[in-house]
């Protein structure tokens, strides 16, 4: 090889080494580009439009959205999320806590109860619907397992009650979600440093006044986190709900992300669905925005 | 560098060739959702006779959701632009696919075959975009049925119904000997299989026709139409508490195992005595839904074709419509999957007591105007509007909501829908 070629070929090794990155990343930021915000872009359009059974791209302004906003089953389904979301954030991040709080007195079989409350987390919605479902059911479950046990005027009917079906997917959704938030709280605990209890202790802090005064105060990023997870993870359900109630009894149990499905899938709704599916991305921008913005601003000012 | 280019053009010329569709031969790809036992061995049947025609095919079965799953999948390819041969797709969805004008004229087999002689009139019209035939019937399931368990009645002491007075004594009576008188799956599309029966042996075929196939508003929002709503709601006190959720063929288990009187089905629940080994007319037995002896709703399963670039697979197109409609494909199908005949005049030898009663009504119904295409089933409102029904009698019978606010809302949401 010549002077010039060895030149040649540590120029370009230099140029690779530049541009390496770019092109390796450059197949993930082109799939995300298209990927994620092409079909967003997509599905705004086709919200706008008159879409049938196939897309059409001819605009016709917000009708889809005014039809949406007058759907009687929209706005349960609406209703429900907000009870479904609030009531399963709620009581997994509750009992999460508490379950870490629990494991976190440096008790024995720690490792093997770990495991246990994790569980759950390892099985899919499906299979967590369909044991709840069976459960739940008061002419085989637990109604008739109570009423053999002799309390015949037993009555737990909530799968079966248009009223109270969509309480099922809360109890489903938290008996899963549980484990997850008990170990990020878990890793929360352990991540506080033991002077700062020892100090309080050596103050005379009782030990339920170290863990509301300083323990769970401290552990305000990972409630944060809890709380964005489970969000999302509410606002996406849909399979808890095709399996365990199939949106029913009639629609009383219906999810935002169950109503889009059907009408853009089974009623050939194209755009009335893209419609539904804009208005769930929207709720969650509205949170998860906000999240960003004062997470990354206290990163800035730390 | 010329030959580089060379190199190109030909691998390019390659991937063009690989990629044209249909390029072999007489290659019919057929989408259906035919893939459960009986149904798959029907589907062997239509391959082998094609293929001792000459032509392949190529199976392309997409299971589950009761051919949601298939139509989407069917929606992407026909927007990629590289739809199948043939899909099964039923009802009013044939006129939406003819207007997106992507579907083969079957004319030259229908004239040579006199397809307007040999099947009725109603359907063949279901089957018809502007006048041509699009499609192709298959077979035809009768949806008014109710499908009793006599020894539940005799127990209970109680006469088979034929009327709407005669079923209300007996549920009673079946539900005072304490068993459940009417097994019912509450899902939505068998409480609208329930509700439309009702509303044909209520009002009549010509109020049907208005009120559930024109959708016409002041028939939806009717006094008929309140009072077929409070008599679906009645029936509710006959039925037990799990009901809600339930599939269909478990509510049929339940009078296969004498724990309910009766069941309101189409004829496919026919399947499910035949599997567990049940005799018509001495097990159990199988007759027109209260006050609907004269009305036939039908459910036709069709495949459309889609326009073919190449003529080797044009040509195998047209022979699998031609054979589907044959007398042999006609028999051997509907045998196995538990349906009737669509071509008029085949012989019923080898069908059983119900598929021969059911052959009996459909000519019959033909010729009275009682033979009316089904609701629930996808065969006389266009999808949109069908879910609009769904979600008013559904969420009717699932609340405390009034019949006369019902058939209000029926008319205002389909209305909503179009």
């Amino acid at each position: 090889m010549t002077n010039e070629g060895r030149q040649t070929g540590m120029r370009f090794a230099g140029s690779l080494q530049r541009y390496l990155p770019r092109i390796v990343l450059s197949p993930t930021i082109l799939s995300a580009v298209v990927f994620i915000y092409g079909f967003i872009m997509w599905t705004a359009w086709i919200s706008l439009t008159n879409s049938g059974l196939l897309p059409r791209y001819k605009l016709a302004g917000f009708l889809q959205y005014v039809k949406l906003f007058q759907n009687d089953r929209w706005w349960v389904a609406s209703r429900n999320l907000a009870i479904f979301g609030s009531l399963f954030i709620f009581f997994c991040v509750v009992f999460g806590l508490i379950l870490a709080i629990l494991l976190d007195q440096r008790i024995r079989v720690e490792g093997a109860l770990r495991t246990i409350y994790l569980y759950p987390m390892a099985l899919s919605f499906i299979v967590t619907g369909t044991a709840w479902r069976w459960m739940l059911n008061p002419g085989f479950g637990l109604e008739r397992l109570v009423r053999e046990m002799g309390f015949t005027s037993f009555t737990f009917d909530w799968l079966v009650n248009s009223k109270m079906s969509i309480y099922t997917i809360v109890i489903a959704g938290v008996w899963q979600s549980t484990g997850f938030v008990m170990a990020l709280f878990l890793a929360g605990l352990r991540g506080i440093d033991d002077s700062i209890i020892r100090a309080a202790q050596v103050d005379g802090a009782s030990l339920p006044k170290i863990y509301w005064r300083i323990i769970i105060p401290t552990m305000r990023p990972v409630f944060f986190s809890a709380v964005i997870i489970m969000s999302h993870i509410a606002i996406k359900s849909f399979d808890l709900v095709m399996v365990l109630t199939r949106g029913g009894p009639g629609y009383s149990s219906d999810l935002p992300a169950t109503f889009m499905y059907t009408f853009a899938f089974t009623r050939n709704r194209l755009a009335f669905g893209a419609a539904s599916a804009i208005i769930m991305f929207m709720a969650v921008m509205s949170i998860i925005v906000p999240y960003l913005y004062s997470e990354l601003r206290i990163k800035r000012n730390g | 560098m010329k030959r580089c280019v060379f190199v190109w053009v030909m691998a390019l010329a390659l991937v063009a060739f690989m990629s044209v569709p249909g390029a072999m031969a007489g290659e019919v790809e057929v989408l259906h959702w035919w893939t459960s036992g009986g149904e798959a061995k029907s589907v062997a049947v239509l391959k082998d006779l094609l293929e001792k025609e000459g032509h392949t095919w190529k199976d392309f079965a997409v299971a589950g959701g009761g051919g949601d799953t298939a139509m989407t999948v069917l929606r992407s390819r026909a927007v990629a632009g590289n739809p199948p041969t043939a899909a099964q797709v039923k009802g009013p969805q044939i006129q939406q696919w003819g207007e997106e004008g992507v579907l083969a004229d079957l004319g030259r087999v229908a004239r040579a075959e006199k397809w307007d002689d040999i099947i009725p009139g109603v359907v063949a019209q279901v089957m018809k975009y502007k006048g041509q035939y699009v499609a192709v019937p298959v077979n035809v399931h009768r949806i008014n049925w109710m499908w009793v368990n006599p020894a539940v009645f005799k127990k209970a002491g109680a006469t088979i119904p034929k009327t709407w007075a005669e079923l209300e004594e007996a549920a009673k009576k079946i539900q005072a000997a304490g068993m459940v008188p009417i097994a019912f799956g509450g899902q939505d599309w068998q409480e609208a299989t329930v509700f439309e029966s009702i509303v044909i042996g209520l009002g009549g075929a010509d109020f049907y026709r208005k009120a559930l196939v024109k959708a016409d508003p002041a028939a939806l929002n009717s006094p008929t139409m309140v009072k077929a709503f409070e008599r679906f709601k009645s029936l509710k006190q006959y039925t037990d508490k799990s009901a809600p959720g339930r599939d269909w063929n478990l509510a049929t288990a339940m009078v296969i195992k004498g724990e309910a009187g009766m069941q309101f089905m189409g004829d496919w629940a026919k399947g499910e005595f035949t599997a567990a080994g049940k005799k018509p007319g001495v097990d159990y037995l199988a007759l027109p839904m209260p006050d609907t002896d004269k009305y036939f709703l039908f459910n036709v399963d069709s495949f459309i074709f889609f326009k073919q670039r190449a003529v080797a697979a044009g040509q195998a197109a047209e022979a699998m419509a031609r054979l589907i409609l044959q007398p042999k494909f006609q028999e051997v199908f509907n045998i196995n999957k538990g349906s009737i005949p669509v071509r008029l005049g085949m012989p019923k030898e080898n069908f059983d007591a119900p598929a021969q009663r059911s052959m009996d009504d459909f000519v019959a119904t033909a010729a009275s105007g009682g033979l009316v295409p089904s609701m629930a089933h996808e065969m006389a409102v266009y999808p949109e509007v069908r879910g609009a029904i769904f979600d008013v009698v559904t969420n009717f019978y699932n609340s405390d909501m009034s019949a006369a606010d019902a058939a209000k809302r029926l008319a205002s949401e389909v209305a909503a829908a179009k």
